[in-house]
């Protein structure tokens, strides 16, 4: 491969994107150097992946492109399809965000990756054949052979990802572009498919192009970083340029937005309001109604991307930002969190929710008339949770870790299958109807998907009215609470006839939360509360949470995949792995010295929104998929993806291989516990 | 990330995400019932359809005071005559006067044709929603009562029953006719109640401690309400033909008695030589049913509130407070 560096590969100029007279991207320009790697960063809606997929010209036929890519000097722009493609897959390829839709179901792996290679390249079946064993190999996809006469759903999720690559870098294509490739992926699962991404880059000198949502994914993986926002770059400079010292507003905003896993607690710098409908944009500076630094000169005349040494921003002020480069809280207007409502210490307080041993199985049946049990799913299998009141504990997991099946449990209020659950000391295997009816006041959830748990047919005020309704409160208290509510969330009360789509995402889980507060519960379930939500909407939300914990004194029961997350929000965390829980302690002793095997790859694998402070870290990667929770393993169920268990001598191994780790004491006293016989190995 | 244009009304999207709002002092705010009757109540078709079907009402009541003639007589000196100024919708063959013998028949119709619509997705949607959503035995039983009305043929049944309930009147007659019409529909409502039972704001209802049947009244039927209104408009008309069916039984409605049923039934062969017999029922018949449809796309339009993104004239209409 020729390497001349000077050249520009990818020049996009101009760029704009109608669909139906809806601008999605206006004047986007973006270069690409040979080998390098460009990240593409923005929340939905700002034009990110329609801008990558223009410039493999993938657009349905309702969108009008405009301006120019030219590839090599070649313009791409309103080239036929035939010769688009001969470039795509050859020269430019892609990696999808949902590799489960993006395989054929119905043809093996290995056949789909032959018809790849046999497109552009002239090869035989054997050796086209071979060649994709040797690219699956080179993903890391082991007993490649086997793995060719796959089906795309045999693979997990982090397998198929890997096909994926392969299938991109079949024909050393020129330029890789990911969309949003590790999105639907776990972190541990998200570390390793990066890693192959690094390697296959590597291999095959590619450049890549990035476009993630995730600030940490970008400043571990790219060189140069374009912020988006309405349909343009906003800002474009090498990466450590760019975290350190934004010259516009809102990658300011953006990096002050995001919990970090290194620094816990505090309010996030939220950006008010939410991304402009493209529609009908104002004239102006597009981000001009959410900025704080914005002046009368801003709504005229929307800013050109300029500045210089590489640097450009499209903001009037980017002089000022660049020479006194303030900290993102100078800038945005921070809410200050009252102090807590309780303060007695923890050993002082009452419990909410103890949880002991808990299990859960789900039985494995065959047969359509006579289902017959051939095994079972052991989803929950010893979880212990304990929550006292005005403290958040943050449970932790990957998917499949069974971190749904136990709030699941817990929200039934029935006697479970094993073990014990006391809510507010009531043990519920000892409950009868109208009891549980009365505790469920006590008990709120707040689901991960706010449009999918509001009712879309009913308008908000029903909505939030609807557990007191339940509860059998009065009319009157039912007309004088929703408007309270909304306005305690952040809301418009003037809006309660409004049904739930015609609110914003973050919105909608404000709302949410309103209805969960509505009969005053003392715990609260949040379940993955802020993963649908865009960062600088997600910040404003988890900012809420932590005032009304602090004014109403309440306990959260906080669930999510995100660590860095966690580690702001909570007070004391519990990590699960296959249904159990593997260590649980405060905060940031789990954080700063974890003793799980498990706990140290998960916080390994969480990238960092700082390009200097990812380089230096030292990554555990996992080895392979968890296991199937079907098999009750003996002795330790991490002990086949575990470093430590690999590393140690063969006699110290039989422990690990026969004996089931118990949750022990870090040190007597200390509120540390972890399911590991060997934790300071 | 995708192209359509957000949902989100720019006011919407003003409001700071965030930022307190500011405090006004307002009534309690309107719920859904009274939303859902002032958007209808702002839709044309509603107003339109209603309107239809209380000129019919009073056609068909009225009707009777203004001719001279009555249904059963026969007027032996005009014969199959053409609408005349005497007899303004003609004579059949036997002389009756065909304006007596529609508005008599519409009397029937109007009130057959909404009562089995109504009793039929009543039925169906109850059965439907309660099999779908409490599953297990529940949802076999009701399954399996469901399978053997579809199985069954109805008119055997009717023909064994029917000597026992004559002179019941037309009261035993709507309920028959409804019973054998909602077994379809029900297995229908029961596979939609089947996915929506695994959406999150049911979940979360149960976990409010919503009762069962609350949950069905509020969050189910709602969500399904858009088939049931169509199903129930097509129900209207399918069922004034079928009681045309029942008539040949001797049951229901019989000579010299008559509804739009029959008449259409005794008039379609003669359409072509004389017209009259056959279009001024139709013609009811057709303008009945299209009234139906308009009061049921305006209370479905009603009921979702997503609707009117596609209707863009209505958008002024619908209520926005605040701003």
């Amino acid at each position: 491969m020729t390497t001349t560096v000077e050249t520009d590969l990818l020049t996009v100029s101009d760029l704009s994107v109608d669909f139906n007279g809806v601008p999605a991207v206006r004047g986007v320009d973006l270069r690409l150097r040979r080998g390098e790697t460009l990240g593409i960063v923005g929340e939905s809606g700002s034009g990110k992946s329609v801008t990558s997929l223009a410039i493999l010209g993938l657009l349905p036929t309702t969108a009008t492109v405009s301006g120019s890519v030219r590839l090599d000097g070649r313009e791409l722009v309103g080239l036929p399809n035939r010769e688009l493609a001969a470039i795509r897959g050859r020269k430019v390829a892609m990696v999808f965000q949902d590799p489960l839709s993006a395989f054929t179901p119905v043809y093996r792996i290995g056949d789909q990756i032959v018809e790849a290679l046999r497109i552009h390249q002239d090869l035989d079946r054997p050796a086209a054949r071979k060649r994709a064993a040797e690219l699956l190999d080179l993903v890391g996809i082991p007993s490649p052979e086997r793995a060719l006469a796959g089906f795309p759903h045999e693979f997990s999720g982090g397998m198929r990802q890997r096909a994926m690559i392969a299938m991109a870098i079949a024909n050393d294509p020129g330029i890789l572009l990911a969309d949003e490739p590790t999105t639907a992926l776990d972190v541990t699962i998200q570390a390793q498919v990066l890693d192959v991404l690094r390697t296959a880059q590597r291999e095959t000198g590619a450049a890549l192009v990035l476009v993630s949502h995730d600030l940490g994914v970008i400043a571990g993986m790219a060189d140069r970083v374009a912020v988006m926002y309405a349909g343009r770059v906003v800002e474009t400079a090498g990466v450590d340029e760019l975290f350190a010292r934004p010259r516009h507003p809102y990658t300011l905003g953006l990096i002050g937005a995001v919990p970090r896993l290194d620094t816990g607690g505090g309010p996030l710098v939220p950006i008010p309001g939410g991304p402009p409908a493209l529609a009908t944009l104002p004239p102006g500076c597009p981000f001009a109604a959410r900025c704080p630094l914005a002046e009368d000169r801003c709504r005229t005349e929307e800013p050109r991307l300029t500045g210089a040494d590489g640097h450009l921003a499209a903001c009037v002020r980017a002089e000022e930002l660049a020479e006194h480069g303030p900290a993102p809280s100078e800038v945005y207007p921070v809410p200050t969190v009252p102090p807590a409502a309780v303060a007695r210490p923890r050993d002082e307080r009452e419990s909410v929710l103890r949880v002991t041993g808990l299990a859960k199985t789900f039985p494995v049946l065959k047969g359509s008339v006579f289902k017959r049990k051939v095994g079972e799913v052991y989803a929950v299998d010893g979880v212990e949770l304990d929550i006292r009141r005005g403290e958040t504990l943050g449970l932790v997991g990957e998917s499949g870790s069974g971190k749904s099946t136990t709030l699941f449990e817990l929200l039934r209020l029935a006697e479970p299958e094993a073990g014990r659950i006391e809510l507010l000391g009531q043990d519920t295997a000892h409950l009868d109807r109208s009891a549980v009816h009365r505790l469920r006041s006590d008990i709120q959830i707040v689901f991960q998907d706010p449009m999918a748990s509001l009712d879309p047919r009913m308008p908000i005020s029903d909505i939030v009215a609807e557990p007191l309704l339940a509860q059998g409160a009065a009319r009157e208290l039912i007309g004088r609470r929703v408007p309270e509510l909304l306005r305690q969330v952040g809301l418009d009360a003037a809006h309660a006839t409004r049904y739930p789509h015609q609110f914003s995402g973050g919105q909608r889980q404000r709302i949410s939360i309103a209805r969960a507060l509505a009969v005053q519960p003392q715990l609260l379930v949040l379940d993955e509360p802020v993963s649908a939500l865009d960062v600088s909407v997600q910040a404003g939300v988890l900012n809420l949470l932590q005032q009304l914990k602090a004014e109403l004194g309440l306990a959260y029961l906080f669930v999510s995949h995100d660590l860095s997350v966690i580690r702001h929000l909570s007070d004391r965390v519990s990590v699960m792995y296959l249904g159990r829980t593997v260590e649980s302690g405060a905060v940031n002793e789990v954080f700063e010295r974890p003793r799980h095997p498990y706990t140290r790859a998960l916080l390994s694998a969480v990238p960092l929104p700082d390009p200097a402070a990812e380089r230096s870290r030292k990554r555990i990667l996992l080895a392979g998929d968890p296991p199937s929770p079907t098999e009750r393993p003996t002795g330790c169920p991490f002990r086949a993806r575990c470093p430590v268990h690999t590393a140690l001598p063969s006699d110290l191994r039989t422990r690990c291989e026969q004996e089931p780790p118990a949750l022990a004491e870090a040190a007597p006293g200390r509120d540390h516990h972890a399911a590991c016989h060997y934790p300071d190995a | 990330m995708t192209a359509v244009p957000p949902t989100v009304p720019p006011t919407a999207a003003l409001i700071a995400d965030g930022l307190p709002a500011p405090v006004p002092e307002e009534a309690a705010p309107a719920g859904r019932l009274r939303l859902v009757l002032g958007r209808m109540l702002a839709s044309r078709g509603v107003l339109a359809g209603g309107a239809i079907v209380l000129l019919l009402f009073l056609l068909a009541f009225g009707g009777p005071l203004l001719t001279p003639w009555n249904y059963a007589t026969p007027d032996y000196l005009a014969i199959r005559q053409s609408p005349s100024g005497q007899h303004w919708f003609g004579t059949n063959g036997l002389g009756q006067d065909v304006f007596a013998q529609t508005v008599r028949g519409l009397q029937k119709s109007l009130v057959i044709g909404l009562l089995v619509a109504f009793f039929s997705t009543v039925a169906a949607s109850l059965v439907g929603a309660c099999a779908g959503y409490f599953g297990g035995w529940t949802d076999r039983a009701l399954t399996f009562l469901v399978d053997l009305m579809l199985v069954f043929p109805s008119f055997l049944i009717i023909t064994i029953i029917s000597p026992k309930l004559r002179g019941t009147g037309w009261i035993a007659f709507v309920a028959l006719l409804a019973a054998f019409n909602w077994m379809i529909t029900a297995r229908v409502v029961r596979s939609m109640t089947r996915s929506l039972k695994e959406r999150e704001f049911v979940r979360a209802a149960q976990f409010m401690g919503v009762r069962p049947l609350r949950i069905i009244l509020r969050h189910i039927l709602p969500n399904v309400a858009s088939f049931l209104i169509t199903d129930a408009t097509i129900a209207v008309g399918a069922a004034v033909m079928s009681e045309t069916a029942l008539s040949y039984f001797g049951f229901g409605v019989r000579a010299p008695d008559v509804s739009l049923g029959t008449l259409l039934a005794a008039g379609t062969d003669q359409a072509p030589v004389f017209p009259w017999l056959f279009y001024f029922a139709a013609g009811l018949l057709v303008l009945f049913v299209l009234a139906i449809n308009l009061i049921g796309d305006g209370l479905r339009d009603a009921l979702d509130p997503t609707s009117e993104g596609t209707r863009p004239a209505r958008k002024s209409r619908t209520p926005r407070s605040g701003k």
